[in-house]
C-alpha cells in the first residue's frame, strides 16, 4: 500500500465552467486531462493525501494585497475568488499542521497580477500566492517567506508586490525576457531601495533542459534560500517550461519538475501557467504531487519522453553558469546596496509603463517610496490608464514605523480628490483598507 | 408474491409479500459456517404450501461475498495488469499471481505502446501451471479504450473458468481501484457461483422454480444469471437492504439519517429527500477501495449485543459481540442487558441482565441502574458522533465547477429513521440527543428483508465520446462506435440511455421501473492551435436506487402502523 512521507494536501479546482474566452489557452479544457490522469492514477486514494474543498477568498483578502480599480468586484470573477481561496486553504492547512505540504492545483493563475490592478495581464487578475501569503501573515503572524517561481514567464506581478518587502524573498527562474512575455526579469532587477537583494531573477536561455534547471536550483536557489532562512517556502509551480508547451521554448520535463520539487521541498505549491494541456500537464502535475508526498516518481513521465532528444547544448550550459555567477553576486551585494540607499536621500522614485495584454490597457505609474531607516517605508503610487482613469494608492507596510504610518495617512487624507477617480489606503499595520472617491 | 431475504450478522430475516401486504415473516439464526442451510431454512419457512407459480421472484441479500473477503477466504486469482508510465504498478499488487505487462494507453484512449503477445502468453502459461482458474485483466485508461484488455482476454482464450476485464466493471477512472475490483470479482466468483447454483437447485428440487435476484451494494437488484458476470456487485449488500427498507418512510422534503441498529453493528446512511446517496467512486471493503457501485454507508462495531466492559476505568462498548445478551442466555453483558435493567426491554431474563452488569457497576461504585443509564447513553452518543462524522465527510467532498461550488448543497438531516432489533428502545434517546424527530421504521425487525424484496433493478452506464478521434465508448457494455464530427452531447445522452435500457432488461428489470436519469453530462471543446478540433463528451446515466412500482398500495398494507418514540 502506498503511503506518503508526510500528510500532503491537495486542492483541485479545474473550474470546468470558466474561461477567458472559448479558444483562449486559459479555458475550460485546461485541466481536463490532468484530472483524468490524477483520477486514473488513483492519487486521491493514497494514504496520506488529503483533498480539500477550496474556500472562497474574501474581498478583504484581496484588498490586503491589491489596489483594484475601481474596486475588487469589477476586476474579478467568482473563479478568481475560488482560485485564490484554494491557495489560501492549502496555506491554512499547512500552518494548522494538518498537512506537511500541499498543492493548490487551481486556475486561473495569478503571478502577473501587480499591486495595482486595472484589469487582466498575462491571464492574471489577482495574485493568488500573494493573497494567500498576506492572509497567512495576518492570521498566523509568520514572518519570512520565500517564493520560488518556476513558471516559464517572469512573474512580474509577484515581483512588483514584493519589490519593497525585505521579508519576502522572490526568486524567479524563467525564459530570458528578451525572448518571451513579459520581457522583464533580469538579474539587475534586485528589489526596491529598502529591499535590495530580496528579488532574484534567473533568466535562462531558450532550450534549457533538466540539467540547466537543476543546476540553477542547486547552485543558486537552494543556497540563497538557506541563507535567507524563510519560515515558509512557496512554489509558484508554472509548468510551461515543458518541452511540449505551445507558447514557450524550453525543454523541461515531468521528471525534471518532480525532481525539482523533491529538492526544493516547498511547503506550498500553487499552479501557475502551463498550456500543453495534453502532453505535459497530466504528467507534470502527477510528478509534482508524488514528489511533494515523498513518493517514488521514477516511472512518471510523458509517453513521448526521450531525455537524449531534449538535452541542452554546451553553450547553454555555459550561459547558465554565467547567469548563476552574476545572480550570486547580486545576492551578496544586497545588504550593501540597502546601506547605500539609506544614505542616498529621503525618497526614491520610479516611473514605468505597464501593459495589460489580456485586457489591452496601458498604465503609467509613478511610484514614490520613503527610504526609511526604521521600516521598509510607506509607498505612494500615482497611476493613470490610457482610458483616462487615474488613482492614487498609499501603502503602509506591515513593519511601518510611526512616522511612515502618519505620513501615509496624511497623504491619503490631504490629497486633492478632484485630480483622481479614487484614492486608496492600504494600512497593513491595522489591516484597514480605505477608499476615497 | 415476492420473497425478500436478508442475511444479517446475527439473524437472517425472510418475508413474503403479496397484494395483501406482508404475508409471512421468519427469522433464523445466521450460521456463518453454513449460510446455505440457513438461507434455505428461511426460504422454506415462508414458502410452505405456497404454489411456486404464484411467486414472481426471490431477492436475496447475503453476506456470502462480504464474509469471504472479511475472512480472507478468497479464491486464488491471477491478475494481468498493463500500466505504462505512472505510479509503479507493483504498488497495487493483489497477491502472488500478479503480473505487470507492457502496453500503454493515454488519457484520451490513444495507444502509446502495444501489448506484447508473447509476454501475455508466457504469463497465461504460468497462471495455468499454478492452477489458477480466475483471472482479472486490467489496463490503465481501459475505460477510454478497452483494446488491450480485450486482446489479452483473446490470448487467454478458454483456458480459465472466469476472466474479468476491468473496463466492464465501471466507467470511472481509477486504475488501482479497477485492479482491486477485478481481483475481488475473480476471488469471490467460485463461492458466489457455487452458492447460488446450489440454492436454485435445492429450490427446484422442492418444486420452487422461481427467478432468483441478488441485492447489490447500490440498493438495486440483479438477476442471478447476470450477477455471474460481476459477482463483486453483491459485496456489501447488507447495509443497502436497510436503506431500501426505510425508503418508503423517509421524508421527500428534508434529509434523513437512517440507522440500522443490529446485534453486532450499526449501519448508517443518509437520504437526501428520500434519495439514497451513492459513493462517488465505489465502496470500500476489507481494505480494498473498489469501483463497486455502492450506497454511501458507514458501519460501526456497536450494536445491541456488543460486549460491555471496563477498559482503564472507562466503559467500553464493542466492537466485538460474544453472543446474545445475557437476558437471552448469553455470557457477557451488552447494551440490550442495560435496557432490561432499565425496564424497557421485557421479554427476556432481566435478572440475568442485572447479574451481568453488576460487577462493572461495583467497580465503578455506582448502582446497576446508574451504570445501565450510562451504557445506554454512551451507545447512543457513539452512534450520533459517528453519524455526524459521516455527514461532515459528505459535505466536505470537493466539486470542480464554479457553479457547483457556489451552489454547495449541504446535507443536514432533519429526521432519523431507526430500524433493526433494538430500534424502538433507541429512537427516543436518539431524538433527545440530537433534537431531531426520530421514528422507528414500521416492521423494524424485518425492514431489511422487505427492502430487499421491493428493491428495483438498478444500473449505470458511462459513455465517453471524442469527436476528434471519432469514437464513442461505453466501456461497461463493451460498446464502441465510430461517430461523425457533429456528434454532440444530446446524441451521447440518447445513446447512453438506449444502452442502459438494454442492460437493465438483461439484468431482469421491469420495463415499468426504468426511470432513467442523467447524472453527469459534460462537453468540452477541444481547442488545438486556436481552432476547435472536436468535442470531448462525458455522459453518465443511471437507474437510481428505489422501490418497484409493482404493488402500489403495498406501503400502506405492510406498514399499517408506525410506533412513535416512547410508544413501546
Amino acid at each position: 500500500m502506498l503511503k506518503t512521507k508526510g500528510k500532503t494536501g491537495l486542492v483541485f479546482f479545474p473550474a470546468f465552467d470558466w474561461a477567458i474566452s472559448p479558444t483562449h489557452p486559459e479555458r475550460e479544457e485546461r485541466l481536463l486531462y490532468t484530472q483524468d490522469q490524477v483520477f486514473e492514477e488513483g492519487i486521491l486514494d493514497i494514504d496520506g493525501i488529503i483533498e480539500f474543498k477550496p474556500e472562497l477568498a474574501t474581498h478583504e483578502d484581496i484588498r490586503r494585497v491589491h489596489f483594484c480599480v475601481p474596486d475588487v468586484q469589477n476586476v474579478i470573477t467568482e473563479s478568481h475568488l475560488i482560485s485564490a481561496g484554494g491557495a489560501k486553504t492549502i496555506g491554512i492547512q499547512v500552518l494548522e499542521k494538518n498537512i506537511e505540504r500541499g498543492f493548490a492545483l487551481v486556475r486561473p493563475p495569478g503571478h502577473h497580477a501587480m499591486r495595482v490592478v486595472h484589469g487582466a495581464r498575462g491571464f492574471c487578475n489577482i495574485n493568488i500566492e500573494a493573497v494567500m501569503i498576506e492572509y497567512l501573515r495576518k492570521a498566523y503572524g509568520i514572518g519570512r517567506v520565500a517564493i520560488v517561481d518556476t513558471d516559464c514567464h517572469h512573474g512580474d506581478g509577484t515581483q512588483d508586490i514584493y519589490w519593497h518587502d525585505p521579508d519576502t524573498l522572490y526568486i524567479s527562474v524563467h525564459q530570458d525576457g528578451r525572448t518571451l512575455y513579459p520581457g522583464s526579469g533580469f538579474p539587475f532587477e534586485m528589489g526596491g531601495p529598502t529591499a535590495a537583494g530580496t528579488t532574484i531573477n534567473l533568466p535562462l536561455p531558450p532550450r534549457t533542459s533538466e540539467e540547466g534547471f537543476l543546476y540553477v536550483l542547486d547552485n543558486a536557489i537552494l543556497p540563497i534560500i538557506s541563507e535567507f532562512k524563510p519560515d515558509l517556502v512557496v512554489n509558484s509551480a508554472g509548468q510551461d517550461n515543458h518541452y511540449s508547451d505551445p507558447i514557450t521554448n524550453m525543454n523541461f520535463s515531468a521528471h525534471g519538475y518532480a525532481e525539482l520539487t523533491s529538492r526544493l521541498r516547498p511547503h506550498i505549491a500553487v499552479l501557475e501557467g502551463g498550456y500543453s494541456i495534453e502532453g505535459a500537464l497530466p504528467y507534470v502535475n502527477t510528478g509534482i504531487i508524488m514528489a511533494l508526498a515523498g513518493l517514488d516518481y521514477g516511472n512518471v513521465h510523458e509517453p513521448d519522453y526521450q531525455p537524449e532528444k531534449i538535452r541542452q547544448g554546451k553553450d547553454i550550459t555555459r550561459h547558465i553558469e554565467k547567469v548563476v555567477a552574476e545572480v550570486l553576486r547580486v545576492w551578496k551585494e544586497g545588504p550593501e546596496v540597502r546601506e547605500k540607499n539609506l544614505r542616498g536621500g529621503k525618497f526614491a522614485h520610479r516611473d514605468r509603463n505597464i501593459f495589460y495584454d489580456t485586457d489591452q490597457i496601458l498604465e503609467s505609474q509613478s511610484e514614490t517610496i520613503r527610504v526609511c531607516p526604521r521600516c521598509s517605508g510607506y509607498l505612494a503610487i500615482d497611476s493613470e490608464t490610457d482610458g483616462g482613469r487615474r488613482i492614487l494608492a498609499v501603502h503602509i507596510p506591515r513593519n511601518a514605523c510611526d512616522e511612515c504610518r502618519d505620513e501615509g495617512y496624511k497623504l491619503y487624507d490631504s490629497t486633492d480628490i478632484s485630480r483622481y477617480n479614487r484614492i486608496f489606503l492600504q494600512d497593513r499595520l491595522s489591516d484597514q483598507y480605505l477608499t476615497r472617491s | 408474491m415476492i420473497i425478500g431475504l436478508d442475511v444479517g450478522g446475527t439473524h437472517t430475516d425472510v418475508v413474503l409479500i403479496g397484494e395483501a401486504g406482508l404475508l409471512r415473516q421468519a427469522k433464523v439464526a445466521t450460521d456463518h459456517s453454513n449460510l446455505f442451510e440457513c438461507v434455505l431454512a428461511g426460504l422454506e419457512q415462508v414458502t410452505k404450501d405456497v404454489p411456486s407459480q404464484s411467486i414472481r421472484r426471490a431477492v436475496l441479500s447475503t453476506t456470502l461475498t462480504t464474509n469471504a473477503i472479511a475472512e480472507g477466504k478468497l479464491a486464488p486469482t491471477g491478475m494481468i495488469v498493463s500500466s505504462g508510465p505512472g505510479i509503479d504498478p507493483d504498488c497495487f499488487r493483489t497477491g502472488e499471481h500478479y503480473y505487470a505487462v507492457s502496453g500503454s494507453i493515454d488519457h484520451r484512449g490513444r495507444e502509446v505502446q502495444p501489448i506484447s503477445e508473447s509476454e501475455v502468453r508466457k504469463v497465461a502459461g504460468k497462471l495455468q501451471a499454478d492452477g489458477i482458474r480466475q483471472v482479472g485483466v486490467v489496463s490503465k485508461f481501459s475505460t477510454r479504450n478497452p483494446k488491450h484488455e480485450m486482446r489479452i482476454a483473446e490470448i487467454l482464450g478458454k483456458s480459465f473458468d472466469y476472466v474479468v476485464l476491468g473496463h466492464r466493471l465501471s466507467g470511472n477512472l481509477n486504475f488501482p481501484r479497477r485492479i482491486a475490483t477485478a481481483y475481488l470479482n475473480g476471488a469471490v466468483h467460485p463461492v458466489h457461483k457455487q452458492f447460488f447454483e446450489a440454492v436454485r437447485h435445492s429450490l427446484a428440487q422442492k418444486g420452487l422454480d422461481i427467478p432468483i435476484f441478488v441485492l447489490k451494494a447500490d440498493g438495486g437488484t440483479i438477476c442471478f444469471e447476470a450477477s455471474m458476470d460481476t459477482p463483486g456487485q453483491t459485496i456489501l449488500s447488507g447495509p443497502a437492504a436497510s436503506v431500501m427498507g426505510s425508503l418508503l418512510f423517509a421524508s421527500e422534503t428534508v434529509d434523513t439519517l437512517v440507522l440500522d441498529i443490529g446485534g453486532t453493528t450499526t449501519d448508517m446512511a443518509v437520504l437526501v429527500r428520500r434519495i439514497p446517496l451513492l459513493e462517488p467512486l465505489g465502496g470500500e471493503i476489507g481494505g480494498y477501495k473498489t469501483l463497486i457501485r455502492s450506497l454511501r454507508t458507514e458501519s460501526i462495531g456497536l450494536g445491541g449485543d456488543s460486549t460491555v466492559r471496563l477498559a482503564n476505568g472507562e466503559i467500553q462498548i464493542g466492537p466485538d459481540r460474544q453472543g446474545p445478551a445475557m437476558a437471552y442466555g448469553g455470557s457477557s453483558p451488552t447494551p440490550t442487558d442495560a435496557l432490561f435493567v432499565l425496564g424497557r426491554a421485557r421479554d427476556g431474563n432481566a435478572e440475568a441482565a442485572r447479574r451481568g452488569l453488576q460487577p462493572i457497576a461495583d467497580r465503578l461504585d455506582v448502582s446497576v441502574e446508574q451504570l445501565s443509564h450510562r451504557v445506554f447513553d454512551l451507545a447512543c452518543t457513539k452512534i450520533v458522533d459517528a453519524a455526524r462524522k459521516m455527514i461532515d465527510a459528505i459535505n466536505s467532498k470537493p466539486v470542480y465547477t464554479v457553479r457547483e461550488l457556489l451552489a454547495g448543497y449541504q446535507v443536514e438531516p432533519r429526521e432519523i429513521l431507526v430500524l433493526g432489533g433494538p430500534a424502538p428502545f433507541f429512537a427516543q434517546r436518539l431524538a433527545q440527543i440530537t433534537g431531531l424527530q426520530a421514528n422507528v421504521v414500521p416492521q423494524w425487525h424485518v425492514a431489511n428483508a422487505i427492502g430487499a424484496a421491493l428493491a428495483k433493478t438498478t444500473s449505470e452506464i458511462s459513455l465517453f465520446a471524442d469527436t476528434d478521434r471519432g469514437i464513442a465508448v461505453a466501456p461497461e457494455e463493451d460498446y464502441q462506435q465510430q461517430i461523425k464530427r457533429d456528434f454532440n452531447k444530446q446524441n451521447a445522452i440518447e445513446l447512453a440511455c438506449h444502452l442502459l435500457r438494454k442492460k437493465c432488461i438483461k439484468a431482469g428489470a421491469d420495463e415499468a421501473d426504468l426511470e432513467i436519469e442523467v447524472i453527469e453530462e459534460i462537453q468540452f471543446n477541444m481547442v488545438r492551435d486556436f481552432y476547435t478540433a472536436g468535442r470531448n463528451i462525458r455522459v453518465k446515466v443511471q437507474v437510481k436506487p428505489g422501490l418497484i412500482r409493482e404493488y402500489p398500495r403495498i406501503a400502506k398494507l405492510i406498514f399499517n402502523y408506525c410506533p412513535l418514540p416512547g410508544a413501546i
